[in-house]
């Protein structure tokens, strides 16, 4: 139904984190993508000079669906234990404009033809903003696999950018996504026990103090940044009142009418500039607020995984002291217990690096979200501030 | 209309059940009066004050309140009006500036303006004034009286008739567009007077004026709502039967103003004041802006005198509001019943355009009242996120980041202020501009209502003085000479009543056109100005929202 590919739009979108695609190496995007009813189909662009792979540029359909599968299969990989694994982008929720869809459809014989025009531009408009919101995130999500040095190289990963059939991803069966949903549950249980462990390193201390807090507050955050952005509809209401000037004016006579319509038009130019305005705000602070709630839970997972980890190696410690009171299966225990213990280690070391370097990431996205929200919404309130001018000076002069 | 018909019929069953005795008892708190007074408790069934804008008409319909005038006053008053139509037509016919004439003119109307006053020094003094001065403000008032009546009814010539017609008219628009006005009015200061259910608002009027029929130049009196009511009920009894167009006073409401008795202090409360505060001042503005009512002794007396008597009237379920309630179901049945026979089409097409025009402004301000919920909903949702933003700000380990933050909780906060104050420029300047169009399109409607009623006793009294004539005619074929004086007396009574509805009608006619030219012309720069001054509103909110964030800018940029 819909489909966009304007250059110069995919810089501004690339808003939430940094530019991932410095490496030459290995370059993706999503150029294009296509929706059709429910479904929405990427074509997700590489470009690589990797001999890794077969062929130097090539292009590839991918729905959501395979997005999670490679989140999920990237999740359950014990390698990777050590690393913050970049948060599955959402689905894409259409819910909005949909609703829109059905009012207008409603509404359709109780409307004028131009309200209904307009009504329908609005809803394309914001089907768009929607979808543009959603390429951004899968984008984001490959860019994030791709710069990272251990990620790029994973099997599943170049399938998934390769493979040029239908992955014909599996759904998850309802046993598995009911699996799933008590496997989440463990893991909260399990990560109130863990917060209760006691923490060697003084590093990691902070950092899960830093990171609860965090989540929480960031969360909150979230929510009531999208409660007012969402509420934001003071677009809709220039809308109607242009509406409603404009019927008053057709039914005049006088020399009222032209102030009627000058005022009509003075709205339906407010209107564009207020939604611009709503929508970049939705676009820089809810969305960066949005992606960085998921990012801090990715973080936390992986202090959860060391805190597992942690616990396996006590735990270990403890069999090894009991079998070697009972004198059987002393090697197995302690072969268990090194285990263990490297385990650990690589996590604290790996967890510590990429710890360090969320924090430096954190800072600069949001950095330059802030930069450019502010710079936009300066934009276009010195737009309105001229419009307003102008259309008062000829209002006065008639 | 059907809400009125039907509370019509309910008073009717209610007047048929037991008689309605207005007498005065101990005064007691009820919610169902603005002041507090007693009222028939045992009417369940009753307004909750809160009227719609079809049940505003309440004040315009015809009431009985002619009876609010003594009989005396009131044969004063039109003999006054009489004797200076004489003059001017006098005047006119003989071409005449003489100068004592003028005089003598200027004299007989100040006595009519100032015939109220009860001290004779200012009546010396007025007199005085217009001697040494007759300038337009004086020409100002000759024109005012007279606008109310474009006959005269001792013109032998009636080819004198559309010369006054037609100079009062032109004279009248050269008034308004030349003549700059001086008179300023303010409502402020509302105070509440008593405690608990008894309790009331009371407002200071004040008033600024260089127009000499004022005893002073500033002054200011106290005034309740049902002051104001009042006014209305009184300038509506003596100006809606000629044709004018009288603005309607603010609603009552209940609602509103329970919460204020009750002493609640929060901000709802406030608001409702201050929206009533505004209200009165606008009407009270209006009201004077319009050339007959500002000569009105009452609407003076209202502007200068100390103490008002209480005005019992205007409450709902008093006797007379029963009664005008009643009325106003049989006017609406009236309403349906009534054909006129427009031999002007002027009207016909003007009372069409005026009714769509309701509709439109209506549905215009549904719109803007939407906007200022929204505002409303957005100021509560940004100071909300401002604290959740200022909390994340405070967790925040990089410092710079965390001073970012809380600069942005700061900006919110002041957006928060920003939308506040424009969704109370929405309500104030545009919501309530509609608001009260809509009821003065209403009033508009009253209007020519009036005029048809006119015209329908002019229909009844030609049909009555119809079969007076064959029932004349029936005698003298029965030859009775005795029942024929009578029949004969009869027919000259019903003859010159007919010929006086002729002229109250062309009169009346003549009145509204004016009048719904006039109200145009005020509509077009009421408009005008209010949707400028709107734009410039929001023109500074836009430049407010600029600096806020303009501000911020270099603190989102020193993150680092």
């Amino acid at each position: 139904m819909t489909s966009i590919s304007e250059d110069s739009d995919k810089e501004k979108m690339r808003s939430v984190s940094v530019d991932l695609n410095n490496d030459a190496s290995l370059v993706i995007d999503i150029p294009d993508a296509l929706c059709e009813r429910d479904k929405v189909k990427f074509t997700v662009h590489t470009k690589t000079t990797l001999s890794s792979f077969q062929k130097p540029e090539f292009s590839v359909p991918r729905q959501h669906e395979d997005f999670i599968w490679l989140h999920d299969t990237i999740v359950e990989t014990e390698e990777y234990a050590g690393f913050i694994i970049p948060p599955a982008p959402p689905k894409p929720d259409f819910e909005g404009p949909r609703e829109k869809m059905h009012k207008l459809g409603e509404g359709e014989s109780s409307m004028t033809k131009e309200e209904y025009a307009k009504m329908k531009q609005e809803l394309e408009a914001e089907y768009l903003a929607v979808f543009k919101k959603t390429v951004q995130v899968h984008e984001v999500f490959l860019q994030r696999l791709s710069s990272h040095p251990m990620f790029r190289k994973d099997r599943n990963f170049q399938i998934f950018l390769e493979y040029d059939q239908d992955l014909s991803v599996r759904r998850k069966n309802a046993k598995e996504m009911f699996g799933g949903f008590f496997k989440n549950m463990v893991k909260s249980a399990d990560e109130v026990l863990i917060s209760g462990v006691k923490e060697v390193d003084e590093f990691f201390e902070q950092e899960k103090n830093f990171l609860l807090d965090y989540s929480i507050k960031i969360k909150d955050a979230t929510a009531k940044a999208e409660k007012m952005t969402r509420s934001h509809k003071i677009a809709d209401d220039y809308n109607h009142i242009s509406g409603a000037l404009n019927n008053t004016a057709a039914d005049n006579n006088t020399a009222f009418k032209k102030h009627l319509e000058k005022c009509a038009e003075v709205f339906e130019k407010l209107r564009k500039v207020e939604d611009r305005m709503a929508s970049d705000q939705e676009l820089k602070l809810t969305e960066l607020l949005r992606y960085y709630t998921r990012d801090i839970q990715a973080a936390k997972d992986l202090l959860y995984r060391r805190a597992r980890a942690l616990a396996d190696y006590e735990n270990s410690n403890k069999a090894l002291d009991k079998a070697r009171l009972k004198g059987k299966d002393v090697a197995q225990a302690e072969e268990n217990q090194k285990q263990c213990l490297q385990k650990f280690d690589k996590l604290s070391e790996s967890g510590k690096k990429e710890l360090t370097s969320f924090k430096a990431r954190r800072v600069v996205a949001f950095r330059k979200n802030l930069i450019e929200m502010t710079e936009l919404e300066i934009k276009h309130a010195k737009n309105s501030v001229s419009l307003l001018q102008g259309s008062i000076e000829i209002l006065k002069s008639n | 209309m059907v809400i009125s018909c039907n509370l019509g019929i309910v008073f009717i069953y209610f007047l048929q059940s037991k008689p309605i005795t207005p007498t005065s008892a101990p005064d007691e708190g009820d919610i169902f009066s603005e002041e507090g007074s007693y009222i028939r408790s045992d009417v369940h069934h009753a307004t909750n004050g809160l009227h719609s804008d079809e049940e505003l008409d309440l004040f315009t319909g015809i009431s009985l309140h002619r009876c609010t005038m003594t009989r005396n006053e009131w044969e004063l008053n039109c003999m006054m009006e009489n004797i200076m139509h004489s003059i001017f037509v006098f005047k006119i016919a003989w071409q005449a500036e003489t100068d004592h004439l003028k005089m003598l003119y200027h004299i007989m109307v100040k006595c009519y303006l100032s015939h109220q006053h009860t001290s004779v020094q200012s009546l010396e003094a007025t007199v005085e004034l217009t001697l040494t001065n007759t300038t337009s403000q004086g020409r100002r008032e000759i024109i005012g009286p007279t606008a109310s009546a474009c006959n005269t009814t001792h013109v032998p010539n009636s080819i004198l008739k559309p010369s006054i017609v037609t100079k009062t008219m032109e004279e009248l628009e050269e008034e308004e567009s030349g003549d700059q006005f001086e008179l300023n009015i303010a409502v402020t200061n509302p105070e509440k007077i008593g405690d608990g259910m008894n309790a009331y608002m009371s407002y200071k009027v004040s008033t600024q004026t260089t127009l000499p029929m004022f005893l002073n130049k500033t002054f200011s009196v106290r005034r309740r709502f049902s002051d104001f009511l009042g006014l209305y009920e009184k300038i509506s009894a003596k100006h809606s039967l000629l044709g004018c167009i009288i603005p309607p006073p603010p609603q009552k409401s209940v609602v509103g103003m329970t919460k204020v008795k009750v002493g609640k202090e929060d901000s709802s409360s406030a608001e409702f004041v201050e929206k009533r505060r505004a209200a009165l001042e606008r009407y009270l503005q209006r009201v004077v802006a319009h050339p007959s009512l500002l000569q009105d002794p009452d609407v003076r007396e209202f502007l200068e005198r100390d103490e008002l008597p209480r005005a019992v009237n205007t409450q709902a379920l008093s006797g007379p509001g029963l009664l005008k309630m009643i009325n106003r179901a049989s006017d609406a049945v009236n309403k349906m019943t009534i054909k006129m026979n427009e031999s002007d089409n002027w009207f016909e097409s003007k009372l069409q355009e005026v009714e769509n025009e309701e509709q439109l402004l209506r549905r215009l301000h549904a719109a803007v009242d939407s906007l200022v919920n929204h505002r409303k909903e957005l100021c509560l949702n940004t100071a909300v996120l401002r604290k959740s933003v200022a909390m994340l700000g405070s967790v925040e380990e990089n410092s710079a980041l965390s001073r970012a933050l809380s600069q942005l909780a700061e900006v919110e906060d002041k957006m928060e202020q920003l939308h506040q104050q424009q969704a109370f420029s929405d309500f104030f300047i545009l919501a309530e501009l509609l608001a009260d169009y809509v009821r003065l399109l209403g009033a508009v409607r009253c209007c020519f209502e009036q005029r048809m009623k006119v015209w329908q006793r002019l229909q009844e009294a030609q049909s009555t003085l119809q079969k007076k004539r064959e029932a004349e005619a029936k005698l003298l074929w029965a030859n009775k000479p005795e029942k024929l004086q009578q029949a004969k007396d009869d027919i000259n009574e019903w003859e010159s009543k007919v010929s006086q509805y002729e002229r109250d009608f062309e009169r009346v006619t003549c009145t509204v056109r004016k009048e719904v030219l006039r109200f145009e012309k005020e509509k077009a720069r009421d408009f005008k100005q209010h949707i400028v001054k709107y734009l410039e509103s929001l023109l500074h909110t836009q430049h407010r929202l600029v600096k806020c964030w303009e501000a911020f800018l270099p603190e989102a940029k020193a993150i680092a």
